[in-house]
């Protein structure tokens, strides 16, 4: 017993002198030790952070801007749950009496109003119940809303209307018309995850037009689809798991159409923060003519 | 506008016929024939713009509607009576049309149309629309021929409705998209409209017709890939020419004029129209005997699914023993009696079998000698199938307890409580376990019996979760099939079932597949949640689906083991046992093994 004491303690004889060699162990680290423990620490973020930014600009050749943006963002983090929550959204308009703004400018508010009703019990106070409506359904039913008000308030407008729902790591998306949502990853691959309701893309894909066809394609702005035109609207909705290390950028075409992938790429890889990629990519779009209102968002999850 | 209201002290509101984007169509008494009862259908158009300018140019365009339409005279042109304005409303006062519109008769058509009727039908749209293109000053383009626009009144002739958008047509005129996508030609969407488009639009409409499918829901201009008599071979040839001809892509390849289009059905009709063409039943039924490899015959209901191990088949039944047959010819090879019935599928783990029964018991024998290992007691009958992962045994119990036994010791390391009892098998994935509860509770717990979180459906959970990615996917009795964000139970989408299910999905490529109490077995898209198909079964679904290969094998409670095509639901075969088939297959080898409450075990080749 007492042997098994002794190791579990020490010498009992000398307790003063292990008092003193405890003090020389609490001294402060050298910049060398600080840095080798850093270095052997795998250092991660313990909360996932949700980080956007956004960029717009009429561009060169318009004088209206009929593009909207809404990017919200927020983190709830606390002991128990963790869950970055973040809504963005592109619409483009379009159709005489500038009702192209009114349209697109109406159709982000309600679905940003529709959607942020429904979760903010959920994310702001503590629920004890959870949502008993799906994230696709709380898209699509947001989107049905804006289209029938554009319908009632604007008619004879129209918007394109791509939208990103980030709730934790996934992202749940709502697309008409042609702004597009990429999916960017880290080694420099940019893969579209929307499908351009454009009947340029249609005709490309039925083979009527080959890719050097459709980039001299007359129409290219001509939709199939679009919000607040037709009867009924189908929505493209679904669910995607965000980027792993990469972004989340939306963007109406007057960026898509006028820079390419490779430049997107390298414009937001060589921006020190999102901000400045945003910027640099409007200055980009409009270096090139900025033939259309050009807007974008980047949305990125850290940790 | 409630029924009862009156306009204009003449129109009496009876019922709403329908709605359309600027407003609804009623259908209305006129009382200004007292002795007679004189319908009338009133179409309404709210007009809440907020810029006075455009409002007016809104009362204009419908003003030039009704007067267009007053100068028309056909018999497939409904008649206008009156017009007018009433604060920010406008009405028009047509003929009312007694009969169904052709979208209507579609769909509640049993089969397909025939050929001939769809035929008639066709030469009266072409005389309507000879009539408006022949229209003096300027043709009149319809613009919106599609099926829910035509009537068929109680004569059975068609009557064209809904001119709401026919614009007197001016040479080199742009607008915006009008007309309904599907049924449009490519150069409508260019603001181009001229005959020609209401060819197109009129060979979009009798392809719905005769083929069921509604362009609407088809990616636009897609009519090529979907020939006529592909989906409807009682259609002829010749039929099938002219309606290809009207959808060609460039219009100058389309019939120059909808007379041309009538003559060339004329043509079809007098070649075909004498005959009375019999109607075939389209759908081939692979029914053919299937032969099972070897039944075993127990004593009492089988409701659970068999485990194949070293050649052996394990299953439970309601003669409260689990049986241990060879898997290659059904030969008994020992039983291992319990004190209750065993609808638990069993699980093999270091040469042990696991399974639970209504014996409140988690029962551990030796898969060779069926000797009992040890035994671990729960508060409550278990209907829920264990699961193994990293040292352990998780399973619910009717006590409500979710148990975590440790494999050697037989020990519980843990149980975690709920307030229902669980039927539902775990599932451990992502360093979690997820199951439902009788109380509609989905849980994600993690390895230390620490709730994560819970998603709350309106009825009880049954199914076993399943996951893909960062998704977990169950089914609840409330009737819905949803996936859950496994790691914080947002629901990603539900899908809505006819009835509620107590089967367990199955996963292949992006397909997800379910059977519900409505008696049909669900094939729905994971990333849209849009049912791909749906097959019919003659009763309740509770078996749980499973893959193989390209195909899905599924009990039913009619009896029968099906074998479904997985990407089109196409029925490959299908086996009937004596008597409800609620357990579920495995498949294994081209085998499938499955129990039946006829009492039987069966094997099948797959």
């Amino acid at each position: 017993m007492a042997d098994f004491f002794r190791k579990l303690i020490g010498s009992k004889e000398e307790p003063a002198k292990q008092k003193q060699s405890n003090a020389v162990i609490t001294a402060p680290l050298s910049d060398h030790q600080i840095n080798a423990i850093i270095t052997n620490q795998n250092f991660t973020y313990e909360v996932k952070q949700l980080v956007a930014a956004v960029g717009q600009s009429v561009g060169k050749q318009r004088e209206h801007n009929e593009d909207s943006v809404l990017a919200l963002t927020s983190t709830v983090s606390g002991s128990a749950d963790n869950v970055p929550f973040g809504l963005y959204i592109v619409a483009d308009g379009m159709g005489g009496h500038q009702f192209g703004e009114v349209a697109s400018n109406a159709a982000i508010r309600i679905m940003a109003g529709n959607i942020t009703k429904r979760f903010h019990s959920y994310l702001y106070n503590l629920p004890t119940q959870s949502l008993q409506i799906s994230l696709q359904e709380v898209m699509e039913s947001s989107v049905m809303e804006a289209h029938q008000y554009v319908q009632r308030e604007a008619p004879g407008s129209g918007t394109t209307l791509t939208a990103a729902l980030v709730l934790g790591q996934q992202m749940t998306i709502a697309h008409v018309g042609d702004s597009r949502a990429y999916s960017i990853h880290p080694d420099g691959s940019i893969v579209p995850i929307t499908r351009d309701h454009s009947l340029v893309k249609r005709l490309e894909e039925l083979g009527h037009l080959n890719k050097y066809e459709a980039e001299n394609f007359p129409h290219r702005n001509v939709l199939i689809r679009a919000l607040g035109q037709g009867e009924s609207l189908e929505a493209d909705i679904f669910t995607v798991p965000f980027p792993n290390n990469g972004y989340l950028m939306i963007c109406s075409d007057g960026l898509w159409g006028v820079i390419s992938e490779s430049d997107i790429f390298r414009i937001i890889s060589q921006a020190p923060t999102l901000h400045r990629a945003c910027g640099n990519l409007v200055e980009a779009a409009n270096a090139a003519g900025g033939p259309d209102n050009i807007s974008v968002i980047l949305a990125q999850l850290i940790g | 506008m409630q029924s009862g209201v009156t306009l204009v002290d003449r129109y009496i509101i009876q019922d709403v016929i329908g709605v359309g984007g600027m407003g609804s169509v009623y259908r209305a008494r006129d009382l200004h024939f007292p002795n007679v009862v004189k319908l009338v259908a009133v179409k309404e158009m709210i007009n809440r713009v907020p810029d006075a300018l455009v409002r007016k140019t809104i009362v204009q365009n419908f003003e030039r509607e009704a007067n267009m339409l007053a100068t028309l005279n056909h018999p497939a042109i409904p008649r206008i009576y009156d017009y007018f304005t009433q604060n920010d409303r406008s009405y028009l006062v047509l003929e009312f049309i007694h009969g169904k519109d052709l979208e209507t008769v579609i769909s509640e058509a049993n089969g397909f149309l025939p050929e001939d009727q769809v035929i008639r039908w066709a030469i009266e749209l072409c005389d309507v629309l000879a009539y408006l293109h022949g229209h003096k000053p300027d043709p009149i383009i319809f613009r919106d021929m599609k099926p829910s626009n035509v009537m068929i009144n109680h004569n059975g002739d068609v009557v064209l409705v809904d001119f709401g958008i026919a614009k007197t047509f001016q040479s080199g005129q742009k607008g915006t998209m009008i007309g309904t996508e599907g049924y449009s030609p490519p150069e409508q969407y260019r603001g181009e409209a001229t005959p020609l488009a209401d060819i197109y639009s009129m060979g979009a409409t009798l392809h719905h017709a005769v083929t069921h499918r509604d362009p609407r829901l088809e990616p636009p201009f897609s009519f090529g890939e979907r020939p006529v008599r592909r989906i409807n071979s009682n259609i002829s040839v010749e039929f099938e020419a002219v309606v290809d001809k009207a959808l060609q892509y460039d219009p100058a390849d389309r019939f120059p004029s909808a007379s041309a289009m009538k003559g060339a059905l004329m043509k079809v009709a007098r070649k075909t129209g004498a005959l009375a063409s019999s109607i075939t039943s389209g759908l081939p039924v692979s029914t053919g005997e299937i032969k099972p490899l070897w039944t075993f015959k127990c004593e009492d209901e089988i409701r659970g699914t068999p485990l194949l191990y070293q050649g052996s088949l394990f299953i439970g039944c309601y003669d409260n023993n689990l049986y241990a047959l060879n898997a290659a010819d059904g030969q008994f090879q020992w039983k291992y009696p319990t004190d209750g019935g065993i609808v638990s599928r069993p699980l093999v783990y270091d040469g042990n079998i696991f399974f639970c029964s209504e014996d409140r018991r988690l029962h551990v024998v030796g898969a060779r000698t069926g000797k009992v290992v040890w035994t671990y007691f729960s508060e409550g009958k278990i209907y829920s199938s264990p699961r193994f992962s990293d040292g352990h045994i998780f399973f619910g119990s009717d006590d409500q307890d979710l148990h975590a036994v440790n494999v050697n010791s037989g020990r519980a390391i843990w149980k975690f409580s709920t307030d229902a009892p669980i039927h539902s098998t775990p599932l451990v994935a992502n360093e979690m376990i997820y199951f439902g509860t009788e109380s509609g509770a989905m849980y994600a717990i993690d390895f230390r019996g620490e709730m994560k979180w819970r998603f709350q459906a309106k009825r009880s959970i049954t199914s076993s979760p399943i996951h893909k990615g960062q998704a977990v996917y169950s089914a609840s009795l409330d009737g819905t099939l949803f996936a859950l964000d496994a790691k914080n139970g947002w629901a990603i989408w539900k899908f809505r079932l006819g009835k509620g299910s107590v089967s367990s999905p199955a996963i292949a490529e992006d397909l997800i597949f379910i059977g519900a109490a409505d008696g049909f077995i669900y094939c729905v898209d994971l990333r849209t949640a849009r049912e791909v198909w749906r097959f019919r079964t003659d009763n309740q679904v509770s078996s749980s689906p499973v893959v193989y290969k390209d195909s899905i094998y599924c009990g039913s409670v009619d009896g029968s083991m099906y074998c479904l095509e997985y990407r089109t639901g196409r029925l490959r075969w299908k086996f009937g046992s004596q008597a409800a088939i609620t357990g579920s297959p495995i498949v294994l080898d081209d085998m499938v093994y499955f129990g039946s409450t006829d009492h039987n075990v069966y094997a099948l080749s797959a």
